[in-house]
């Protein structure tokens, strides 16, 4: 009976801490938001910016009930003064595309993890990033002039063309080495192919259409808009939840293929959705914000360790709030730290990422040792 | 209820090349099946095929009378779980969340564990004696509490067919017996039949309702230990020499050591088995006797020596038998008396010893003290 009880008491406490490690997170994103919209060039005090938020999102519940009536409130709240255009032009889209896309980006590498069996597989390091990045600049620079369109419906699908390719192209490979380091290291040369084929095309290419290119390979959420927001909500969202209703298999697949076939798991389509939905939220993020490394990595990583657990239906909620707070902070310290000179955010996710893998390479080689 | 399980002319292979073929099985509920061979006879191939994880060439598998094709995975995943020999190490899962994996195909879309699914969690850690490991991380575990843990959520699964891919496997020998005593009480209890590959041949013979003899070409025997027994079919299987498989008991014996015998054992009653391992193990070849066919010694001597002087059970040691015996100890250089217990019937293992001793031979009582 003891034991009985004990054992009750320790699925108990590790339930418990799921919904501490979320609202934490949660308390923090806000945190990170708010902190975000009134720090910069021009700074906000926090109680206009929340005051102006809830007048605004005050208006806009409104506006949705009562057909319409309150759209000159909200547009006169937005345009009230530099620091309110500031806020809902600037700051605030930013700091949401932030959110959303460091997102999409943890639950992809996550599910990229899982899918490889390899806790250092993401989309940046196994090259997935820079392939969405060739095909959007050999689009740009051929296509482009054809078309002459640059929408952001052409860039998402050439981006979402170039992840899957690659991913494809790296699970070739992987089926050749079984090795994590070796996985890492084909990862690494298809990604530096990749970009060896993108600076080509650009030494090649006519000066405006590399313009546009390098505009938007810097890699950053600086000028973001509310129409990027939307496209990312409409993606990011729908593929963390589809993720989210695979947790059932993921779990079983986490002990092996084999045995989650057993279980019953129709495995073959399970890794096509797999791959589908982690290659579609890898390119959202590429397709707006440009390649982000690392994030993928660390933050499903950092996750495992605050929750203590794999178990995947905590796992994947906690992955896509962390990643939205650490992409938050990292856009914060790369617009501010040196301000007025904006570093790439890829710089800074480096700068954290960076370490959390190499941290976890050398805890696996003396695992292995031992 | 519990299920039949058979198979109609099954032929196996990987990528359309044909492995095994004919392969035609009927197995009562409760029924223990194991499949023996030496490695890469296709006992795996079979199992896997079984499993659905291979497609069967041509031919059928029935699970009570319906095609095993038929059912879709998840009900399949109700009749049949498995115990894989590959290496699983997910991390940060305590044993008990490994266990309930196998409620997969019970659980709602989001494997939420209902009341009855954590009473056959806790049931399946109990029959493994696993209980105590329950909130233990799985990837701090042995690979004997590992095996076992996997055990049990196979278990966990309640399927009507258990197949086991070498169940015994990084077991201590403690372990195995544990394992297969398990696997008896589940097949007897619950009816549930057991299809599992084992190495051990001894176990197998012991533990089986039923063996399937496999070479890697075709099915070499199927039936009962008894038939396996009798017609000899371990020693072709595994292409044994003679003597050193030992049929009776499934125990080995390593390679007789050949050549004319330097050493004459005087044994009996147990007591001449340590020595003949002894001579094996330096490389000495040797003679031994007075032995009745019924003496354990008789059977590890003629399995580790061609020159044993072997008496009809139950009677006295004939004239024969001791001129012959006498004849070895002339060729030879020592004799060991192995201290077997002498009694009315074997009187003459005691003449042997003076007839030694008359001819000026060594004779010792332990193998240390041989001087070659």
């Amino acid at each position: 009976m003891t034991e009985k009880q004990q054992h009750v008491k320790l699925s108990d406490t590790k339930r418990a801490r799921f919904p501490l490690v979320m609202l934490s997170l949660v308390l923090l994103l806000l945190l990170g938001l708010v902190i975000n919209a009134n720090t910069g060039s021009v700074s906000i005090p926090a109680s206009r910016v929340f005051q102006m938020i809830s007048d605004w999102i005050r208006y806009g519940i409104m506006n949705l009930f009562g057909s319409g009536k309150y759209a000159d409130k909200m547009a006169e709240i937005i345009n009230k003064d530099t620091e309110s255009q500031i806020l809902f032009r600037i700051r605030l889209p930013r700091v949401l595309l932030a959110s959303l896309l460091g997102g999409a980006l943890s639950v992809s590498g996550y599910l990229l993890q899982v899918f490889f069996r390899n806790p250092i597989a993401g989309p940046f390091v196994l090259g997935i990033s820079s392939g969405a990045k060739m095909i959007v600049g050999l689009a740009i620079i051929f296509l482009m002039p054809l078309t002459g369109n640059f929408s952001s419906g052409f860039l998402m699908c050439a981006s979402f063309f170039g992840s899957l390719l690659i991913t494809l192209l790296v699970l070739l490979f992987s089926q050749k080495v079984q090795n994590m380091s070796m996985l890492l290291v084909i990862g690494i040369m298809v990604g530096y192919i990749c970009s060896a084929v993108t600076d080509f095309c650009i030494t090649f290419a006519n000066e405006h259409d590399v313009v546009n290119l390098t505009n938007w390979s810097m890699g950053s959420f600086s000028g973001a808009n509310w129409d990027q927001v939307k496209t990312a909500l409409l993606i990011c969202v729908p593929g963390t939840i589809i993720a989210f209703f695979l947790s059932k298999p993921i779990e079983a697949y986490l002990l092996s293929e084999a045995y989650a076939a057993s279980m019953g798991v129709p495995v073959k389509s399970f890794r096509v959705i797999l791959l589908l939905v982690s290659s579609l939220l890898s390119a959202c993020v590429t397709a707006i914000a440009g390649p982000v490394s690392f994030v993928g990595i660390a933050v499903p990583h950092i996750t495992r360790v605050l929750l203590r657990s794999s178990k995947p239906r905590y796992i994947i909620p906690c992955v896509f709030l962390c990643g939205a707070v650490f992409c938050v902070f990292c856009d914060l310290i790369a617009r501010t730290v040196f301000s007025p000179v904006e570093l790439k955010i890829g710089t800074v996710t480096s700068v954290f990422g960076a370490p959390v893998v190499i941290y976890l390479m050398i805890k696996r080689r003396s695992e292995r040792r031992v | 209820m519990p299920l039949t399980f058979s198979t109609q002319d099954l032929t196996v292979g990987y990528n359309k090349r044909i492995l095994i073929q004919n392969i035609n099985i009927q197995l009562e509920p409760g029924t223990i099946l194991t499949l023996i061979g030496p490695n890469g006879a296709g006992k795996s191939t079979v199992l896997k095929t079984i499993t659905r994880q291979l497609q069967a060439l041509s031919g059928t598998v029935f699970i009570g009378n319906l095609s095993s094709a038929i059912f879709s995975n998840r009900e399949f995943a109700r009749k049949a779980s498995v115990l894989l020999t590959e290496h699983v190490d997910p991390e940060r899962m305590t044993c008990e969340e490994v266990v309930a994996m196998g409620r997969y195909p019970y659980t709602n879309m989001f494997g939420t564990l209902s009341d009855h699914d954590k009473e056959v969690i806790r049931e399946s850690l109990e029959l493994v004696h696993a209980s105590v490991l329950s909130d233990r991380d799985f990837s701090t575990l042995s690979d004997g509490q590992r095996q076992r843990i996997m055990l049990a959520r196979a278990i966990c699964q309640e399927p009507e067919i258990l197949i086991l891919d070498e169940p015994t496997a990084y077991l201590d020998i403690r372990f195995k017996i544990e394992t297969l005593e398990i696997l008896q009480k589940m097949s007897r209890e619950k009816g549930i039949i057991v299809i599992m590959s084992l190495h051990e041949i001894d176990l197998a013979m012991k533990v089986s309702d039923k063996l399937l003899c496999l070479d890697g070409e075709k099915v070499i025997s199927y039936g009962s230990p008894e038939d396996i027994f009798s017609n000899h079919v371990i020693e072709d299987l595994y292409q044994f020499e003679n003597g050193t498989y030992n049929n009776l008991f499934g125990s080995v014996e390593m390679p007789k050591i050949t050549g004319e015998p330097l050493v004459f054992v005087i044994a009996g009653n147990g007591c001449g088995t340590p020595i003949f391992r002894a001579l094996q193990r330096k490389g000495i070849p040797f003679a031994a006797g007075i032995l009745f066919e019924n003496d354990v010694d008789c059977q590890t001597a003629v399995s580790l020596s061609s020159h044993v002087v072997i008496n009809k059970a139950f009677e006295t040691i004939s004239e024969d038998k001791i001129r012959a015996a006498e004849q070895y100890i002339r060729n030879c250089k020592y004799v060991l008396d192995s201290g077997t217990v002498i009694g009315p019937l074997n009187e003459a293992n005691i003449e042997l010893i003076s007839f030694a001793q008359e001819n000026g031979l060594p004779v010792f009582k332990r193998v240390e003290e041989l001087s070659l």
